[in-house]
């Protein structure tokens, strides 16, 4: 995973979005093995105890779980999966809706805009 | 967890040092614990080097106590202080087997295997001498054996000052990758920016006077600033 840090965002909270995007996409799959927190942390350029602090939180979410000696694996609960990509889409469209109800559009107009664009998106 | 853990490793009271008429540093109290990468940050002449060396015995204070470990600072806190001098250390002379030797003779925590493990990914010849080596890679060499200590409290005066960006990846990588995670690592530097995110917390010295000791992370969320952007505020010219 690439990492590029902001300015002004504590870091725990971008390793946890960066973690959730990746486990949304599949690239940690459901009941993969995390690497080792060290390991992910030199990976990322940063402290140890920052991931480790990310990595419980993200167990509190419930979207990773440890087991006592072997580790700490994706969960494979589906709806808690399902529930992360709602969250995520939710996330875009509600950054969209700001931005277009900025530019004065009404929400028949972004529904009207969104399936043109889709369409010119296709080429059809 | 071994004894250290979670333990004050380097503990300040009152601890001033005045070179004649001019304080280095002034009433400081400071308290840093194991298992933490410290940043001690500050502009030149604001008494990094100054505590720094007040930790490794190479100065006295004028006023106040300095701990290591719970002990004052001798032969018994050299033993477990790894510490990296802001400029060259080892004698030109020295190739890089007997800079290797003169570890393993010196002290006893010296990983060796752990050295030439690391020094094998610099691909330096071992007949090498420290005068031939580029800045650069003598400043990796330096960063190499501070590392390959088993330590409990990592000294580190300016790491990163003057490699390139590169170099200065491979060294926070290496002090990452080795340091004991029960020991303390203190790390001073003006590079605040490209140090930032290895680190669990920050002191800020301000004309010899600790201003701020705080969680890096916190001072991200409090602020909404960067450590970096926070101390361009505070230390605005």
């Amino acid at each position: 995973m690439e990492w590029n840090f902001e300015a002004g965002v504590p870091i725990y909270l971008q390793l946890m979005d960066g973690f959730r995007q990746a486990i949304a996409r599949g690239e940690y799959p459901p009941g993969q093995k995390l690497p080792a927190v060290r390991d992910l942390a030199v990976e990322a350029g940063v402290n140890p105890n920052t991931m480790q602090r990310a990595l419980a939180e993200l167990e509190r979410e419930g979207l990773v779980y440890s087991m006592r000696t072997s580790g700490r694996f994706v969960t494979e609960d589906a709806n808690v999966l399902e529930t992360l990509k709602k969250e995520l889409s939710d996330a875009c469209f509600e950054a969209m809706y700001e931005k277009l109800t900025a530019l004065g559009m009404t929400e028949i107009e972004i529904r009207e805009a969104l399936d043109r664009w889709l369409l010119d998106r296709a080429g059809i | 967890m071994n004894e250290y853990g979670n333990r004050t490793l380097l503990q300040c009271e009152n601890l001033t040092k005045c070179y004649g008429s001019t304080t280095a540093l002034e009433h400081v109290n400071l308290a840093l614990e194991g298992g933490r990468i410290v940043g001690l940050v500050g502009p030149n002449g604001s008494g990094k080097t100054t505590l720094i060396k007040l930790a490794q015995h190479l100065l006295t204070p004028s006023e106040g106590t300095i701990l290591v470990g719970g002990m004052a600072p001798g032969r018994e806190t050299k033993a477990i202080v790894s510490y990296l001098p802001d400029r060259d250390f080892l004698p030109q002379w020295m190739s890089l087997a007997d800079v290797l030797r003169f570890y393993e003779d010196f002290y006893t925590d010296f990983r060796r295997d752990r050295a030439e493990e690391m020094l094998a990914n610099l691909q330096i010849p071992n007949r090498t001498t420290i005068k031939k080596m580029s800045k650069g890679t003598r400043e990796k060499v330096q960063l190499i054996l501070t590392m390959s200590r088993d330590a409990m409290v990592y000294l580190l005066d300016e790491p990163i000052a003057g490699v390139d960006p590169a170099a200065r990846d491979y060294i926070l990588r290496t002090i990452l990758t080795n340091y004991n995670p029960e020991a303390l690592v203190l790390i001073s530097t003006h590079l605040i920016a490209d140090v930032e995110p290895v680190l669990d917390e920050v002191v800020f010295l301000k004309e010899g006077q600790v201003v701020l000791h705080q969680n890096a992370d916190a001072l991200r969320e409090e602020t909404g600033k960067s450590v970096d952007g926070y101390f361009r505020e505070v230390f605005k010219c």
